[in-house]
């Protein structure tokens, strides 16, 4: 028999645990089911059991995490780690896999708080081993206390990377180079949102000081960098580019790359759910209500996954997802929820100004949504940005016309890493808006299970 | 430790070490480590050779997204090594190429 | 206003077959095919280039789809040389593997049927546990035994979508695509295809799969096709361990281990469904038990086209001569029928089997509306 429990709450990030805290505090039995072995989600990942130094390094931004974890004590509440969600229904079903073990369960309601991923960056070479993700490098940092060393080259835009540079400083290491990718003519775009940014004023304060640590330590700073391209044999050995009219090579062991965070939308695409093409920070968001709520009758999305605010605006989307849900399993009366909405809703508002300003500051250059031909696009299946654009010229209007033809997205990663990079090649090539594109289908399992998992599903024993 | 790996260790006193084996060679990670920040701490960068092109890739995203980690763990294949916490004695095996059909989970304890 | 000598209405494995075969006549063919997201029977479909068991009750589709795999040959080579693509086509044979007895005695029997209706010459062998084992040593101890047919095999599905297409195109076809076409109007000389302007057709060919049932009236035809979904399994890619192509599992020539596929009467839903998918993978563990550590890494949901007898229609309108129809389930095993035969013939040749009087959809009009 499928169990049954009146909340299911995917992912134990900020969003997932402020929910699952509103929810179990109103007396709603809560089942919390996420992918890693530890809570927190990405931006939090293993706060609580960061030693004080760890904490130090990281900044207090990130040792505030700890606040979101008291949640996991509550006796209404059965977390459960490591648990790789594969399927879920527009019934509430949600068919997940715990050390090799498959289960099935049904909710009366759903919130999904699957975070943010970084958008990839590709160029040539990006796939070379040594090459990683600055989010990578942050949570080897965080999670098993690992510093890059020797020579560390960052490169691409947005506030991470700064941040990340300044932990990575923080922990004792060097930064060989700073590669800035941001176009140079996003700055005056952006300036005229400029008084929404100063709605939380404590975040320019923050990211000056980043850039002020970047330049004591004397690290390499390079701006409006263009044509990247990373060289080596079985590992990365150096990146090459051109900024100031000069093309450098800065030799690395390790490059880290970042471009700004995208909605992780694989639940919501897989449920059929309507998502809008945000064409300013350039991703997908699924279409939500007030509440977070989304086309489908107790289903909610919180936090990144419905489009990026950052860690303080999930917490309190999070807030008003288990509000809603326990108002509507019957636990709190709307005017008891609506009580405690007024401070999350003020705090979301001032979150929301900010983004026109750092939207436009960091959009990402044009060379690496819509890359060189012979940049590998589709990692898994090695599909180039060439090929992408032969499939257009073939008669391919979109993602799934094009995976049919060539193979990206077909892979295990199943287009989590190519599909934005597919729809902006494809938009472009075709001189169309992306929204005009269209994205992948998704297609459960959206992770790999194996087939005695899934056969384990089967109710029939005959 | 190797001192060729790309990256170092901060003191972490309360953590135990955990003994691996990669590709038949000891590695000695700390409790916690997902068994892809082990391998990286241990010098290792490549982790699988794709079975299209056979081109080298090691971890990139370490957050389940990629799929560029895929080791052998215990015998199974195609693992995604930033996802497993490593355990004492854990074996470990880079994926060169595409998998077989089947697995040998007993059997990957005997050999090397 | 755009002008052709024929239009084509889909640009599926049917459609492209038929146009390819148009154009390598010398025709001026222009494709209408709708935008990235439709009901695909050509992106879902298993990949088998089939003969056994088909056409039980009407003798002509064993005939037609064994005349079909034994042009698969030509076809792939001529799309080779034409593309540089390799359709991955393997003709080993291929199994129908059975779970039980029952199924294996019923699978028997329907071969026999068809070995009397065609006099004798119909290749199948009727293999139990220990010979299959022989030829496929990876089957389970719950596997009762299968059908062998030596002219069964397989292709890449996707390859040959694309090899279509770009064999296509490079002869001049024009593809015009983006949305459906919902009206085709009978004009005193050839066809209006679509409106706001809309086409000029002299001759309108109807590949549109599930889209004929509407699209066929108005060329005074009839398509009584329906959707029937089956769901398939797609795993990681695997070293070589299956030669041969099976009614339920094969292995595709980059190496992923694809498992299929239901048949249910859903309407129009291409989803899939975890209840489906679980019973497709216990039945795949039943009989290749070394596969239960394989990662399914996708799932698909597509919709059959299914006329009431499950069998083509290729037609002729009476009323409105220059319109046809070609419609079938089965779009992978007849394109090579498609493209080398039955093209030939829309293009104003002979009919290409002296039985395609067969498939005509008239054959339907004695049953009772449904």
């Amino acid at each position: 028999m499928t169990e049954r429990v009146p909340l299911v709450v995917i992912g134990a990030g900020p969003a997932g645990l402020s929910a699952a805290a509103e929810a179990t505090a109103a007396g709603v039995e809560t089942l919390l089911l996420d992918e890693q072995a530890v809570p927190g989600g990405q931006i939090y990942r293993a706060v609580g059991r960061a030693n004080p130094d760890r904490r130090t390094i990281l900044g207090a931004d990130y040792a505030d995490g700890a606040g979101l974890l008291p949640v996991l004590k509550s006796s209404q509440l059965d977390y459960r780690p490591g648990a790789s969600v594969w399927q879920v229904t527009p019934e509430r079903e949600v068919f997940y896999t715990v050390a090799g073990k498959a289960t099935a369960v049904r909710a009366a309601r759903m919130v999904l708080a699957t975070g943010a991923m970084e958008r990839p960056m590709p160029f040539p070479g990006w796939t070379l081993p040594g090459v990683m993700s600055a989010g990578a490098a942050q949570i080897l940092l965080k999670s098993s206390g690992l510093v890059p060393d020797g020579e560390v080259v960052l490169a691409g835009s947005g506030p991470l990377l700064f941040l990340i540079a300044n932990q990575i400083l923080n922990a004792g290491g060097r930064i060989a180079g700073l590669v800035e990718t941001t176009p140079r003519g996003n700055l005056a775009r952006a300036l005229p949102y400029l008084p929404g940014l100063l709605r939380l004023p404590a975040y320019l304060g923050k990211g000056l000081a980043l850039l002020a640590r970047l330049r004591r330590a004397k690290v390499p700073y390079f701006r409006g960098a263009r044509d990247l391209t990373a060289h080596g044999g079985t590992q990365v050995e150096a990146l090459r580019f051109t900024a100031g009219g000069r093309t450098h090579e800065l030799p690395c062991q390790i490059l880290l790359l970042h471009q700004g965070v995208a909605p992780n939308v694989q639940i919501t695409r897989a449920l059929g759910l309507t998502h809008d093409w945000d064409a300013v920070p350039r991703c997908w968001r699924p279409r939500l209500d007030a509440w977070g709520g989304t086309e489908l009758e107790g289903i909610a999305v919180a936090g990144d996954g419905g489009g990026i605010l950052g860690a303080a605006a999930s917490a309190h989307q999070g807030r008003l997802a288990g509000l809603q849900a326990a108002c509507r399993l019957g636990k709190l009366n709307e005017a008891e929820r609506d009580a405690r909405t007024g401070a999350h809703r003020r705090a979301l508002s001032a979150q929301r100004a900010a983004r026109p300003f750092l939207d436009r500051l960091y959009r990402p250059a044009g060379a690496f949504l819509d890359p060189p031909g012979e940049t590998i696009v589709c990692r898994c299946e090695e599909v180039t940005a060439a090929q992408i654009r032969g499939f257009v010229g073939l008669g391919c209007l979109g993602p799934n016309q094009a995976k049919a033809f060539g193979r990206a997205g077909m892979g295990p990663c199943q287009g989590r890493l190519c599909g934005l990079t597919v729809s902006e090649i494809m938009a472009r090539t075709r001189g169309v808006g992306v929204q005009d594109v269209g994205a992948y289908r998704v297609r459960p399992p959206i992770k790999p299970v194996t087939l005695a998992e899934l056969a384990a599903m089967d109710e029939d024993d005959g | 430790m190797p001192n060729d790996s790309r990256f170092r260790r901060l003191p972490d006193p309360g953590r135990r070490a955990v003994a691996i084996v990669f590709d038949g060679r000891a590695v000695q990670a700390r409790e916690g480590d997902s068994v892809a920040a082990a391998i990286l701490a241990a010098g290792i960068a490549v982790t699988r050779r794709t079975p299209v092109s056979g081109a080298p890739r090691g971890p990139y995203c370490m957050m389940g997204v990629c799929f560029d980690c895929l080791v052998e763990i215990d015998g199974m294949p195609n693992c995604q090594a930033c996802m497993v916490e490593v355990r004492e004695g854990m074996r470990v095996r880079l994926m060169a190429g595409a998998r077989g059909p089947g697995a040998d989970l007993q059997g990957s304890k005997a050999d090397d | 206003m755009g002008e052709t000598e024929f239009a084509v209405i889909g640009g599926g494995l049917v459609g492209m077959a038929v146009a390819f075969g148009l154009q390598r006549e010398g025709r001026r063919v222009t494709v209408f095919d709708e935008g990235d997201v439709a009901y695909r029977a050509s992106r879902g479909n298993f990949g088998l280039v089939w003969v056994q068991g088909k056409g039980v009750g009407m003798p002509d589709y064993a005939r037609w789809s064994r005349l079909s795999a034994a042009l698969w040959p030509e076809l792939a080579a001529e799309l080779q040389e034409d593309t540089g693509l390799d359709l991955e086509l393997r003709q080993p044979g291929g199994f129908d593997i059975c779970l039980t007895e029952e199924g294996l005695a019923a699978a028997a029997a329907r071969l026999d049927t068809l070995h009397t209706q065609l006099d004798g010459d119909y290749p199948f062998e009727v293999l139990g546990h220990n010979r299959l084992r022989e030829m496929l040593p990876a089957i389970g101890p719950q596997v009762a035994g299968a059908i062998y047919g030596p002219e069964d095999g397989h292709t890449n599905p996707l390859v040959l979508l694309r090899a279509l297409t770009t064999a296509f195109t490079r002869r001049g076809g024009a593809i015009e695509n983006g949305a459906p076409v919902r009206d085709i109007e009978p004009q005193s000389s050839g066809f209006r295809i679509g409106s706001d302007p809309g086409w000029r057709a002299e001759k309108v060919v109807l590949c549109a799969g599930l889209g004929n049932a509407q699209l066929a009236p108005m060329v005074g035809m009839h398509a009584p096709v329906k959707p029937n979904r089956g769901q398939v399994l797609i795993c990681e890619r695997v070293k070589p361990f299956l030669p041969y192509p099976t009614a339920q599992i094969r292995q595709v020539g980059e190496g992923a281990v694809q498992i299929g596929d239901s048949k249910e009467d859903v309407g129009f839903d291409d989803g899939t469904t975890p209840q489906v998918m679980a019973a497709i993978a216990k039945r795949a563990v039943r009989i290749f038990p070394l596969l239960e550590n394989l990662r399914v890494v996708r799932a698909w949901g597509a919709l059959r086209v299914m006329s009431p007898d499950g069998h083509p229609i290729y037609d002729q309108s009476r009323r409105h001569p220059g319109a046809y129809l070609v419609t079938c389930h089965s779009g992978v095993t007849l394109a090579a029928s498609h493209a080398l035969r039955l093209a030939p013939w829309i293009a104003g040749g002979a009919p290409p089997v002296p039985y395609l009087e067969t498939f005509g959809a008239e054959r339907f009009a004695v049953s009772p509306p449904a």
